[in-house]
């Protein structure tokens, strides 16, 4: 099937030229930063981490949110998604090797790696998340390819796949929740010290993977002869739709604790956040757009005149994928560590080089996702229209 | 399938391909080596840390065992077979006697192909004089 | 340098009858190889240093700690403050222990500076988060940072609630003036931070921060044992801890 990949259109040709060059200028660059080190990025002593892990933790997101689709298919026997799930498998397994790559760009000495294997140690986190995600990688990797395999020879998946998918369902939870712990632990940092940090990490995820899902859908529908399903891509509208608003009251249940509360410690980040302090407000403009682009698309998601309509509800998912993209991959992030422990506030910028190594990352994911969207339209293509 | 096999052949051969230098070493590509290490002026006659056959044979081992003894279990002195004492230094011992450290630790590593990471951080003469 | 050689040297035939020091036999490719320690290394079951800060702040600006820790360690000094690598320096008061200067302001101590490093938790989060172990507490208490096993990811930096720990963000040597050959210096891309010095203890000597403050600001020793100094100034002194809501129990001191 890989061969699929190989053939196509000039325009699918000059789409993947052009995530190649920026994969180039993404490899170039971390080649630099190998040799100068992480000191050419905007992070620093009190942001060690930046826009590399707050990609990560948004990925994360995306992966897991796979289950959104694979659930009701494989569980709930919702014969709508049958044409979806593999779609929403593949951008899972995109995720996960964008996520690996954020990590891997983010450490010091990547030429370590090993080491998290060779000293195993339980009680980080860190070690944790490594270990669900590779697993995660592997399940959705070989549930889509036996099935998708299985599909295309018209015969029913072997039995064997079963365990492995109602594996995946657990398995997709765990690896937000475990993300979501590895800030939710640290004493030290109290604007993620919340125990309601994992489910609105999930909350987020299950509003921004199907999002992207529905924007997915809508390109293949497009420019392929190839359609995922009307009732299905609505049907994931729904979900969108469930998972903003829990994401939305989850953000002001942490709001309430914090403020009512009137800690400083908490009080401190939020107010940073929303309102700036003392000429430092980087993160305000971007926070705002956030939740003015969410409520929108919540709206447009919630009255079902715009959220069945597929232009509406493509315009409003990307409304609210580009919202929580901010609020998790650039927000999040980044307040937990302002003000410092040491009580100083600061503003975090990403650098050029940051930017272009993230965005090299994305356009990997990206051919990725293209090439395996190719072969799984290409096939389906040929069972729809046998003969060309 | 046929096709998608050939392709995965395809790239396992460009794989084997990238790593033959490894593949090479593994299998033997040092064996019959004879650089001749140089010793410091001085040292004649003198005796290393252990014997001449097992540092020749196992330096980096003791070097690593010295690291994570010193590091992570704060011991600190050597004792060779004869009884002798060291402290476990890189720099402080070893480079102490073998001065010369390009004449004696380059000489036989450029001919190995290793190059110990270790001098980022523990030889700050050598970074000088190199500038 | 030179006379710690000499000193050693002398040692060293103590050593070897094998006495005063604890000695370990391990295997290197079926060899069997023995260990010890300096006979005159401090030991201790839980180091902890108390810090006089009326003391300290007589003397305003004194960086001499500071610059013997700096001097020791092959420190680097970067202008962006980004960058910078530290084990040892001043904040102010509010910012070291915030929440704490209300109560003490008759003393004063609150408006001056307070020297401010890694605090050698005894419940350290730092170590809980390593993915590695390259940061370890050894078992007198000090917080260890294996810099050979470090892998960078700067865990234990967002775990830390006191800021205590930097990262190379750049090759150190580019910030270097004269090198101290004693101490390994550090490469780009691994975590550092104060490790009460532990390479001088090892051999009989007090933390160069210690060694250097003329004033006595600066008093270490072992927690565990009653008629130690750092007891005995906690007995007739009030004395505060850095953010001790959050259970970590720190090693270092501040009389106030
Ligand atoms: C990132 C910098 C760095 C690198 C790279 C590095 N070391 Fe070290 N090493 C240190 C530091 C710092 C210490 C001091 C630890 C202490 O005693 O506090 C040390 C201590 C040691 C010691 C014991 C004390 C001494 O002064 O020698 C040995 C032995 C050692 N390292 C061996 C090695 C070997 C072998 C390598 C290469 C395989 C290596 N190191 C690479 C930083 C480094
Ligand atoms: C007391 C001085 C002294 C110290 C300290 C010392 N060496 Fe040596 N080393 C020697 C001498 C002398 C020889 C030659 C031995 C012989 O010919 O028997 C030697 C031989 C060697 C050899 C073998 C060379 C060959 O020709 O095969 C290696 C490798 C070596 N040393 C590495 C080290 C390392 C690594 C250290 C630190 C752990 C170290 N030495 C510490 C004096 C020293
Ligand atoms: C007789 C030749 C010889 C001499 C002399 C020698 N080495 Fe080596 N060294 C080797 C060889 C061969 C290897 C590679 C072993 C391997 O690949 O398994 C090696 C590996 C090492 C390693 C481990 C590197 C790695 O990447 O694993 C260190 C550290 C090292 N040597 C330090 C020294 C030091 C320090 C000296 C000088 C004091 C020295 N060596 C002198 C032959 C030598």
């Amino acid at each position: 099937m890989i061969e699929y990949a190989f053939k196509g259109s000039k325009r699918y040709w000059s789409w993947v030229i052009i995530l190649l060059l920026i994969i180039g200028a993404g490899v170039g660059t971390g080649v630099y930063q190998w040799f100068k080190g992480l000191g050419i990025t905007g992070m620093g002593r009190d942001i060690p981490w930046g826009f590399y892990i707050a990609q990560f933790t948004f990925l994360v997101g995306v992966a897991a949110s796979a289950v959104m689709v694979v659930l009701p298919y494989y569980l709930h026997h919702y014969k709508t998604f049958a044409r979806m799930t593999v779609l929403g498998e593949f951008v899972a397994i995109a995720a996960c090797i964008m996520c690996m790559t954020f990590i891997f760009v983010d450490m010091g000495r990547p030429d370590r790696i090993l080491n998290v294997f060779l000293h195993p140690t339980p009680n980080s986190l860190m070690f944790w998340d490594t270990v669900v995600l590779f697993g995660y990688l592997v399940l959705n990797s070989v549930i889509a390819w036996t099935t998708f395999r299985a599909e295309r020879q018209d015969i029913t998946p072997p039995r064997w796949i079963k365990p492995f998918i109602y594996l995946s369902i657990p398995w997709a939870f765990s690896i937000h929740t475990v993300t979501a712990f590895l800030y939710s632990g640290l004493e030290g940092r109290p604007f993620w010290m919340s125990a309601i940090l994992a489910p609105r990490f999930l909350a987020s995820a299950f509003a921004a993977g199907p999002a992207l899902v529905v924007v997915a859908c809508l390109i293949v529908r497009k420019y392929t002869r190839y359609d995922p399903g009307v009732d299905a891509i609505r049907a994931l509208g729904k979900v969108i739709a469930y998972a903003m608003t829990a994401n939305f009251f989850f953000i002001g249940l942490e709001l309430f604790t914090g403020l009512y509360s009137d800690i400083p410690h908490h009080v401190h980040h939020f107010e940073y956040l929303f309102l700036g302090h003392g000429g430092h407000a980087g993160l305000v403009p971007w926070i705002w757009t956030s939740v003015l682009l969410g409520l929108i698309g919540l709206v447009m998601l919630i009255v079902p005149k715009t959220r069945n309509n597929l232009s509406t509800l493509g315009f409003a998912s990307v409304l609210v994928f580009v919202s929580l993209w901010i609020d998790k991959g650039m927000a999040m992030v980044i307040v937990g560590f302002i003000p410092t422990p040491l009580g100083y506030y600061l503003d975090y910028h990403p650098t050029l080089p940051e930017l272009t190594i993230s965005a090299g990352v994305y356009a990997m994911g990206l051919l990725i996702i293209t090439a395996l969207y190719k072969m799984a339209i290409t096939v389906r293509e040929r069972d729809l229209y046998p003969g060309g | 399938m046929y096709d998608s096999g050939k392709v995965i052949t395809g790239l396992l051969a460009f794989a084997v391909l990238v790593t033959l230098p490894f593949w090479y070493t593994a299998a033997g590509g040092k064996g019959g080596f004879r650089p001749e290490p140089k010793l410091a002026p001085g040292l004649e006659g003198k005796k290393c840390v252990e014997s001449k056959a097992f540092m020749r044979a196992s330096h980096m081992d003791l070097l690593n065992l010295w690291r994570d003894e010193v590091v992570r279990q704060d011991l600190r002195v050597h004792f060779s077979p004869d009884g002798r004492a060291f402290e476990k230094s890189l720099t402080n011992t070893c480079l102490k006697c073998h001065s010369n450290t390009g004449e004696f630790c380059d000489r036989c590593h450029n001919y190995v192909g290793v190059q110990p990471y270790c001098w980022d951080c523990h030889m700050e003469k050598k970074l000088k004089g190199a500038e | 340098m030179d006379e710690d050689r000499r000193k050693f040297l002398k040692l060293a035939g103590v050593a070897a009858l094998g006495i005063g020091s604890a000695s370990l036999v391990k295997t290197v490719n079926g060899k069997e190889r023995r260990s010890g320690k300096f006979p005159q290394a401090l030991e201790g079951k839980r180091w902890a240093m108390v810090i006089d800060l009326a003391k300290c702040q007589e003397h305003e600006g004194c960086t001499l700690c500071m610059n013997a820790c700096n001097q020791v360690h092959n420190i680097p000094h970067f202008d962006d403050p980004r960058h910078e690598i530290k084990w040892i320096w001043k904040e102010p008061f509010e910012n070291a222990l915030p929440n704490q200067e209300e109560d003490f302001l008759e003393q004063g101590v609150s408006k001056g500076p307070a020297v401010v490093l890694c605090n050698h938790c005894e419940r350290p989060p730092c170590v809980r988060v390593c993915p590695t172990q390259a940061t370890f507490k050894r078992e007198d208490g000090i917080v260890m940072m294996d810099m050979h096993r470090c892998i960078g990811c700067r865990y234990c930096i967002v775990a830390c609630p006191y800021g205590s720990r930097s990262f190379n963000w750049q090759d150190p040597h580019l910030g270097l003036g004269d090198i101290n050959p004693g101490y390994p210096t550090r490469m780009r891309g691994v975590v550092e931070k104060c490790i009460f010095c532990e390479e001088r203890l090892a051999k009989g000597k007090l933390p160069a921060c210690v060694e250097a403050c003329p004033y006595g600001a600066l008093t270490f020793g072992d927690l565990d044992d009653p008629g130690s100094k750092v007891r005995k100034l906690l007995k007739s002194r009030y004395a505060v801890r850095r953010k001790v809501e959050l259970g970590t129990r720190p090693g270092v001191f501040y009389l106030v």
